[in-house]
């Protein structure tokens, strides 16, 4: 056996006896190393025939093959119990808390909003704004209530002036007039929006929401009023049916007019949409008064179509199961966590509107 | 507007039910919001039972009873009844009724030291019999009915409408009537042909004076003499008290029935108290005069006054005045049936902040041909009642009462309700509804009936006509789903965005009213307009908010005061920079309490919320200067490169306002407008296999050095090998310097075209060092 052999079989030999991944760590470097076996057997090559050089070159590469085949199990060996023990000694108890995590919540109206925005975003309606402060001309005498008019006492309004001319808009219909002063019809938008009346107790808030919908071109017709409320109703409630009912009404800017109950019922002190024979007073429409279209700069003779606006928070608390109106704007940090909803539950039309 | 189904039968003939009756009314418009018992002077006693009867301590007649009224509480009264003890049933008036005996108001009244809540009665009290030695007593059958009306109510339920601006002809009995018969529900009885003996002229001159926007048209009058004004007969006082009227007398009654009968407001006199004519005119500033409801009224000019020679008697269609009021020993009454203008009327009654059934009527436009059939109801009655003779009636008009026509396409109506109204049913409605129809070809000229004010064009009988129909006949039509234009524009879009946003880093939104307190208001306001309301709700919501914070710290603490010590509210929503419309802004604010928060949380929090609405890190420079209610060391202010759009600030809240608690503002508008501005296209990615190597260094730069500073420094000396700079340390004390800091920061280097060797790598650093110890005078820590 040549040297080479000897010294080779002596190193396999200490390799497999090798205890510990520190005692294979030496002897990688002898076997490896800069001045280990295999590089100073390569070494010697130099001095030696062409066909010596060959064959002791193969023999090398064989060993260092034989070699590193054995050198690799037996770390993977080592490093296997070695994991095996750290892992014994690294329990921990994991029924301790988690790392702590805040979520946050979005408000039940801005949800109702996106909602209702969704449903509409279906059928066409599109998203319109306007200003909190309004002139008393767009607040009243564009929408057909002119100054003096008793209609205007059913808005107890709050004004900026004494003189009355600015004050805080009583509803979001003055984004009717402003949205067909800018554009050219056809109009088919949504403007959901603060609005403010100075009124207090249980019921009221001096603040609240509305949404405005106004549809406006050649042959609207009170049909698609119908239309369109009966399908925003049942898609807001996620309901198959519903019951609908148009109640006859006055608002000074749509004509005719009309109040829209919906019919439920209390099963379990849960107020079930849709069924039963109580009414709930929902929303006020109807189809907008030509001197409305006029006062817009639309030819009533050309144009017709419907507007309506509805209560965003009475909404909220009809689907949500909210009770008081005013718990909306206390933002006690028990019911925003309670009521709000998760930022990532974004209404889309094609996930649905609820979780 | 309340009616009983009974007094409605004077006008109507029906045989549908109250249920029916009232389903009718809603769906023609009329909308009804109650229907509840008559009230009379007797539903108020209750039946009731003597828990406890004590000695009164100052008196030796009288007891204290603690009594049950079916209430949670026992209700205290003392009671000189000798037969008052434990466990009587008995009759209880709380205060307010009015005992039928002797017609006093009970009020809550101290009796030797003691309060008492109400009485306890006897049957004399009540009228019942003359037994008047002791309360009554009850047997036991009534111990389940504690808490309920002794006296049973037959009288039947009052409906009450809530009647819309536009229908004044529905504040009279006689409208809804004809409303319901045009509905098909019964027929409208003719009003009877009256005929009461008129005798001699109307003595007292009237006098319309010719003034600018006189107020009063028409003035209608009559004189009744010798009256022997009394209590009215109980048939009328149940009416009137159905109205939720008070009865007074058989004058005044007879006036208010007649007002809620026909819609006909009326005014009586006590003609003897007039100092010889009347005039009807315009007031003259500075004039006053005391009311029926016994208040004093100072006028301003051109106000519609009625006045004799000594001065006011009444304000026309609003109220009459005390001194020429009817009693009841007046003899002699003149009784006015008039017409005022809507529109003054209603100025001069809000300007005096006053309100009356008459004005009510008034305001909302009067039948100006129903002024003789008013004098002709209520001068019957009175006779009937009170006796006595009426003169013939006078009549002043100032101008003639024309019948409006409208030419009407019966056409249009199918166009805007979409469905098919055959032209016959159209005429029939209208006809119905007192309409006039003159020519029934293909254009309809109507004649408006006087009493419908409210009938202006074409639309309103459209209107009346699917009212009358019924709204259900209506065919829904399908939405179209189709769009026209995208649901949200591009800045909603960012609105909506921002919003989940900011909820995601765990924030819970909140919202809060736009107006707030001008105290503290003032601390966030800068130099920004205070916006007053005129008529806030209340004095500490007396302005519009000039910034999100008022609100949110307000109810921060009122958590912290609920035990919620670590919290992150935040609002979106406007901000009033000026009193117009249009003078807002769109702010997104977030306040945040936490134990080891410091400011750089906070800015993580709206960093990275911008970073997410799609502004990158690169695009912004951060500035110490912020508004004064930050604190000035540890806030700043975010500001695009490009444009110089201030998108927020962020910091602590200066201590002064509260303790440790860090915020941030976002100005959504000026985001938008810098995005707009600056549209990015995704282009295509090109990324480097290159090695690439970091390099640390530490400056010793001087203290007040802002770190921003020395990053952009670096990063401007060749962007296409330097990739990243991050500081990783900042460092001030030993081996330093007192008025100097060592930063240190990692340089990311990367080439896109080669790997990158030794000497590359060191000239880059060369200048790296080169251009920071030149520009912020700085010096290479060794």
């Amino acid at each position: 056996m040549s040297d080479f052999a000897k010294l080779k079989n002596e190193l396999k030999d200490k390799l497999s006896k090798a205890q510990n991944s520190k005692e294979v760590d030496v002897i990688r470097t002898e076997i490896f190393g800069k001045n280990g076996l295999i590089n100073s057997e390569f070494k010697k090559l130099g001095k030696l025939s062409a066909d010596e050089k060959k064959r002791q070159a193969s023999e090398i590469n064989i060993a260092k093959q034989d070699l590193t085949k054995i050198f690799n199990d037996k770390i993977g060996e080592f490093s296997n119990t070695e994991i095996d023990e750290r892992v014994k000694k690294e329990k921990v108890d994991v029924t301790l808390p988690e790392k702590d995590f805040r979520i946050g919540k979005i408000h039940p109206i801005s949800q109702v909003i996106d909602e209702i925005s969704s449903i509409f975003s279906e059928i066409g309606f599109s998203v319109e704004e306007g200003p909190d402060i309004e002139t008393e001309y767009y607040n009243f005498t564009a929408l057909n209530t002119p100054e003096n008019h008793p209609a205007r006492d059913m808005h107890d309004t709050f004004y900026l002036e004494e003189n009355m001319k600015t004050l805080l808009r009583t509803h979001t219909s003055p984004v009717q007039v402003r949205t067909m002063l800018k554009g050219k019809p056809p109009f088919k938008i949504i403007a959901p929006g603060r609005t403010y009346r100075s009124d207090s107790d249980q019921t009221h808030t001096p603040m609240f929401h509305q949404l405005e919908g106004l549809h406006i071109d050649k042959n609207i017709t009170m049909g698609h009023l119908k239309g369109c409320l009966n399908y925003f109703i049942k898609e807001f409630f996620e309901v198959d049916k519903i019951k609908m009912r148009f109640r006859p009404s006055h608002f000074p800017f749509t004509e005719p007019s009309a109040e829209v109950d919906i019919g439920y019922k209390i099963e379990n002190d849960k107020i079930i949409i849709g069924e039963g024979d109580k009414w709930l007073e929902i929303l006020g429409c109807g189809m907008v008064h030509p001197n409305v279209l006029k006062n817009s700069k639309v030819d009533p003779n050309k144009y017709q179509g419907f507007a309506f606006g509805i209560g965003i928070d009475r909404l909220a608390m009809l689907k949500y199961g909210i009770n008081d109106l005013r718990s909306f704007f206390e933002c006690d940090y028990r019911w925003l966590n309670y009521y709000g909803f998760d930022p990532l539950d974004v209404p889309t039309n094609y996930r649905g509107l609820s979780k | 507007m309340r009616f009983t189904k009974d007094w409605l039968k004077d006008h109507l003939k029906t045989n549908k039910t109250e249920a029916q009756i009232i389903e009718k009314l809603n769906s023609t418009g009329l909308e009804v919001e109650k229907v509840e018992p008559v009230k009379n002077e007797l539903s108020e006693f209750i039946i009731a039972k003597i828990v406890r009867a004590e000695k009164h301590p100052n008196a030796d007649r009288l007891k204290l009873c603690y009594v049950d009224i079916g209430q949670k509480e026992l209700t205290k009264v003392v009671c000189g009844g000798p037969n008052a003890k434990d466990n009587l049933l008995t009759v209880y008036a709380p205060p307010g009724s009015i005992i039928p005996k002797n017609k006093m108001k009970l009020e809550v009244t101290k009796i030797r030291g003691e309060k008492s809540y109400g009485m306890l009665c006897s049957e004399s009290e009540l009228n019942l019999s003359d037994e008047s030695e002791g309360i009554i007593e009850l047997n036991q059958s009534f111990k389940k009915k504690i808490g309920m009306n002794y006296f049973k109510n037959n009288s039947g339920n009052v409906i009450e409408l809530s009647v819309t601006p536009n229908r004044p002809d529905c504040l009279g009995i006689r409208g809804i009537a004809r409303d319901l018969s045009a509905s098909g529900f019964g027929k409208l009885i003719e009003n009877k042909n009256i005929k009461i003996k008129k005798i001699g002229k109307q003595p007292i001159k009237i006098n319309l004076e010719k003034n600018k926007n006189q107020a009063c048209t028409i003035f209608g009058s009559c004189l009744i003499r010798n009256i022997q004004n009394k209590e009215s007969p109980e048939w009328l006082k149940k009416r009137i008290l159905s109205l939720g009227l008070r009865p007074i007398s058989a004058v005044v009654d007879i006036t208010n029935y007649v007002m809620f009968d026909l819609n006909r407001p009326l005014h009586a006199y006590d003609s003897d108290k007039i100092k010889k004519g009347i005039t009807v005119r315009n007031s003259k500033k500075g004039e006053s005069f005391k009311a029926l409801d016994n208040k004093e009224y100072k006028l301003d000019d051109g106000m519609c006054v009625i006045s004799d020679d000594e001065g006011v008697l009444g304000l026309g269609g609003i109220i009459g005045g005390t001194r020429s009021g009817t009693e009841l020993n007046t003899k002699n009454i003149l009784l006015e049936s008039a017409y005022f203008d809507p529109i003054i009327t209603r100025k001069t009654a809000k300007k005096l902040q006053l309100n009356s059934d008459a004005k009510f009527r008034f305001e909302r436009g009067i039948d100006p041909n129903s002024i003789s059939a008013g004098l002709e109801k209520a001068a019957e009655m009175i006779i009937k009642i009170c006796g006595g003779t009426v003169t013939k009636f006078d009549f002043q008009n100032k101008k003639k009462i024309l019948p409006k026509i409208l030419s009407f396409d019966p056409d249009l109506a199918s166009k805007i309700i979409g469905i098919q109204i055959k032209i016959n049913e159209i005429i029939k409605i209208l006809e119905n509804l007192g309409f006039n129809i003159e020519n029934k070809r293909k254009i309809l000229k109507v004649k408006i009936p006087s009493w419908r004010p409210d009938i202006h064009g074409q639309i309103d009988l459209i209107e009346e006509i699917i009212r009358i129909k019924g709204f259900d006949k209506i065919q829904s039509v399908e939405p179209e789903k189709k769009r026209l234009k995208p649901t949200l524009d591009f800045f909603q879009r960012h609105f909506h965005l921002a919003q989940r946003s900011v909820a995601s880093k765990g924030y819970l939104e909140t919202i809060t009213w736009s107006f707030t307190d001008e105290k503290i208001n003032k601390n966030f306001r800068e130099n920004i307009k205070e916006i007053k309301i005129v008529n806030p709700i209340s004095s500490d919501l007396n302005v519009l908010r000039s910034s999100l914070y008022p609100n949110l710290i307000y109810f921060l603490k009122k958590n912290i005061d609920r035990g919620f010590n670590d919290q992150s509210l935040f609002e979106i929503g406007p901000t009033f920079i000026g009193s117009k419309p249009g003078q807002q802004i769109t702010v997104i604010c977030g306040v945040r309490k936490e134990n080891n928060l410091n400011v750089f949380g906070i800015k993580k929090d709206i960093v990275q919320t911008l970073v997410e609405m799609g502004i990158n890190k690169n695009e912004i420079s951060i500035d110490t200067k912020t508004p004064s209610y930050y604190h000035p060391g540890k806030s700043g202010s975010i500001t695009t490169k490009k444009d110089k759009q201030l998108l927020g600030y962020f910091g602590e809240i200066h201590p002064k306002i509260i303790d440790v608690t860090y915020g941030f503002e976002i100005f959504l508008e000026n985001l938008v407008k810098y995005k707009n501005h600056n549209k990015k296209n995704k282009q295509t990615l090109i990324f480097s296999d290159y090695q690439k190597s970091d390099r640390d260094f530490a400056f010793v730069v001087k203290k007040d050095f802002k770190a921003q500073d020395l990053i952009d420094i670096i990063s401007d000396i060749d962007n296409s090998l330097i990739k990243n700079v991050k500081i990783f340390d900042v460092y001030e004390g030993e081996n330093i310097p007192s008025d100097k800091k060592s930063i240190a920061l990692k340089v990311t280097i990367q080439s896109d075209f080669k790997t990158l060797n030794e000497k590359d790598l060191n000239e880059i650093s060369q200048k790296i060092i080169s251009n920071v110890e030149e520009k912020a005078s700085a010096k290479l820590r060794s």
